[in-house]
């Protein structure tokens, strides 16, 4: 608790500097409360399925075994798909690939936009006009157009669907980056490493974004499930994998003519897809919540607009709710110690 | 004496700001959205036409013979400078002239048109019913606030938030057309020629998957909004004496929570953009979402870039809007952003 003293104590420079480990203990704190162990235990179950399910698939994913939608049996559990093939078969093959997808999407997002945000708050000027113009017209094209527009010219590549929502993400995770860091920049102990003459680019590195670990955690969570979402629509929709591979958004698609025959077969994907993204977005709401305490950037918006899926976060940017932070509707948590 | 002239210019130009804030807000974010609009061309021009090779074999398929290639290629300016192509497809586009569709055979404009027009309903529909119960729900939530229904809305929409929109769209066709009962259509089947409002029923089941997607965010903001203001010195002031809670709720409370608001509804009608693409494939409404996904199956550019264009102009319109309707909301904030 003497955090709490500490933080309360501290003046309005904010504190000398932050532990390099905070994001650690932000995680754990979180996933210590109910909301935070409900949504890790919904993504663990639903990444444990799909990580481990080719394994233990009792029959080939592409293979025909079954009448075409046939309901359940004890053969076949979940009963046959369009093509007779197996669905539980195809359920435990059909989710890696996406999971894969979504990570490497998120990473990409992150990446680029922290890069983005944090140049263009700490370079400031031209760099900054320039940084925010391009990331205008990026926020432009809705996510899955962009996608859309580029699978149109190369074709419907896995490499290309996770660049695209990757960099759709860019600049959403750049607009609050770059808030963030104009707050951190400000404080003391940055201004006294620049007056020591140090590199803007060492000072970035080594002293912002060490800092930024938290709205960094919330909106790694944020483009997570939503790469989830844009990523299993974009298989429902026949671009991603090509046909007999089993893939969870295209099983929905494919199967959608016969859901009064067998409704397992569109039930059971779409399950899981929800699972997962309801796990991982409950989990960033329990992140979201703590990371309000640490400093008043960006985060509490992204909590009161939840996953502030595809446009919301970087855009509330602009109109940042000034005065306040937002009443926490579990009145428990505002008494809890912020994770320093 | 030069140095007084200076001060007194900068001074004219800052109050001509000040007088006409919204005026100069509109004026200067029309100007940004039309520089936005242009390089949002630049990249859609360039990933359909420079990037795939060429675009008359596509156009033709393999087995073309090497002439009708070359006719198409002079049609299509391939035999010009990327520049003078872009031109060319640009004061095209200006003119109203966005080429001839790949797969359709006539304008591109006539393909799109039709779709554009019931998209435009499905899309207005489910933003005014998601609006208003998103910010009836959102006001309750806020007045009750740490009460049970409260409780229950923040979990529902927490939940609702994470689901993609294919997702809630499949829940309401097992529960209302296939599984449960059979009350509504289950596809979106509108006869040739004909509109979605001549036959309403078609828009039902895509408008309320995309209303239970658009009401959490709205309702999560209009509460923070809504409290922020319940909690504030003068709604307390006026509290005090002794108004109605009704007069409270909807003269001072609501007013000032409605900035906030509007930023959400315009993200949200952003965000209709995006999700008709999934809502209307999967419901197969004859929609411009589902236009685009046919047109990306087709290779069909023209169709494809008109689409993007459209929905690119859509976001720079909403944007506006909803910048300047809550510059005109907030008193406060009728000073220039510095």
């Amino acid at each position: 608790m003497s955090v709490t003293a500490d933080k309360a104590t501290t003046p309005p420079g904010g504190p000398a500097r932050v532990d390099r480990r905070q994001w650690t203990r932000l995680l754990a704190t979180a996933s210590s409360r109910a909301r935070g162990r409900l949504g890790l235990a919904l993504t663990a179950v639903v990444v444990l399925i799909a990580a481990l399910g080719p394994r233990f698939a009792p029959y080939s994913a592409t293979q025909f075994v079954t009448t075409p939608f046939s309901r359940p049996s004890a053969h076949h559990l979940l009963g046959g798909d369009d093509l007779g093939r197996d669905v539980l078969s195809r359920l435990l093959a059909g989710g890696w690939v996406l999971l894969v997808m979504a990570v490497a999407a998120t990473a990409i997002g992150l990446v680029l936009g922290t890069l983005a945000g944090v140049c263009a708050a700490y370079l400031r000027g031209r760099w900054d006009g320039i940084i925010m113009r391009t990331v205008d017209v990026i926020l432009a094209f809705p996510t899955i157009v962009f996608a859309l527009l580029l699978v149109s010219v190369v074709g419907p590549k896995l490499w290309l669907i996770v660049l695209a929502v990757g960099i759709s993400h860019a600049p959403q995770v750049a607009r609050v980056m770059r808030a963030a860091t104009l707050e951190i920049s400000e404080r003391d102990f940055v201004k006294a490493v620049e007056l020591w003459g140090i590199r803007s680019w060492t000072v970035m590195r080594s002293e912002v974004l060490p800092n930024l670990s938290s709205p960094l955690m919330v909106e790694l969570g944020l483009r997570l499930t939503y790469s989830i979402v844009i990523i299993s629509g974009l298989s429902f929709l026949g671009f991603s994998q090509p046909p007999p591979a089993p893939n969870w958004g295209l099983m929905i698609n494919e199967n959608r003519l016969g859901l009064v025959a067998n409704p397992w077969s569109v039930v059971a994907p779409a399950l899981l897809i929800a699972l997962l993204t309801i796990g991982t977005n409950t989990f960033t709401d329990a992140v979201g919540r703590l990371a309000i305490g640490v400093g008043r950037g960006s985060e509490e918006t992204a909590v009161v607009a939840g996953l502030a899926g595809a446009v919301m976060m970087g855009e509330l940017q602009q109109f940042p709710l000034d005065e306040g932070v937002i009443e926490d509707p579990e009145g428990a948590d505002n008494q809890e110690p912020a994770v320093d | 004496m030069a140095q007084m002239a200076l001060e007194g210019a900068a001074v004219t130009r800052r109050r001509w700001r000040d007088d006409h804030p919204i005026l100069w807000l509109a004026v200067s974010r029309t100007l940004f959205g039309l520089l936005t609009l242009l390089a949002v061309s630049v990249i859609v021009f360039a990933a359909t036409t420079v990037l795939p090779g060429n675009a008359a074999k596509a156009i033709l398929g393999q087995t073309a013979t090497p002439a009708r290639v070359r006719a198409l290629e002079l049609q299509l300016n391939l035999d010009h400078s990327v520049w003078y192509q872009y031109w060319a497809w640009l004061t095209g586009v200006l003119r109203g002239n966005f080429g001839i569709s790949y797969a359709a055979r006539i304008p591109a404009w006539q393909v799109v048109g039709p779709r554009l027009a019931n998209s435009a309903v499905l899309v207005a529909l489910a933003g005014v019913i998601g609006t208003v119960i998103g910010v009836g729900l959102g006001a309750l939530a806020a007045v009750r606030r740490g009460g049970r229904a409260d409780d229950t809305l923040a979990v529902v929409s927490l939940g609702v938030t994470s689901l993609p929109e294919f997702v809630v769209g499949i829940a309401l066709v097992i529960v209302f057309a296939t599984t449960f009962w059979h009350v509504l259509p289950a596809v979106s089947l509108v006869p040739p020629g004909s509109t979605a409002w001549e036959n309403p029923s078609v828009l039902v089941l895509p408008g309320v998957t995309l209303v239970i997607v658009i009401v959490p965010y709205i309702l999560r903001m209009t509460r923070a909004a809504t409290i922020e203001a319940l909690e504030s010195d003068y709604f307390e002031n006026a509290r005090l004496k002794g108004l109605s809670p009704r007069r409270l709720l909807l003269v001072h409370a609501l007013p000032n929570a409605i900035p906030p608001v509007v930023q959400v509804i315009g993200l949200n009608l952003l965000y209709l953009a995006g999700g008709i693409v999934v809502v209307e494939t999967l419901f197969a409404f004859p929609g411009i979402g589902q236009g685009l996904v046919n047109a990306v199956d087709d290779r069909d550019v023209p169709v494809i870039q008109l689409t993007v264009l459209l929905l690119a102009a859509f976001y720079v319109f909403v944007n506006i809007l909803s910048d300047v309707v809550s510059l005109l909301a907030s008193p406060r904030r009728r000073l220039p952003r510095s």
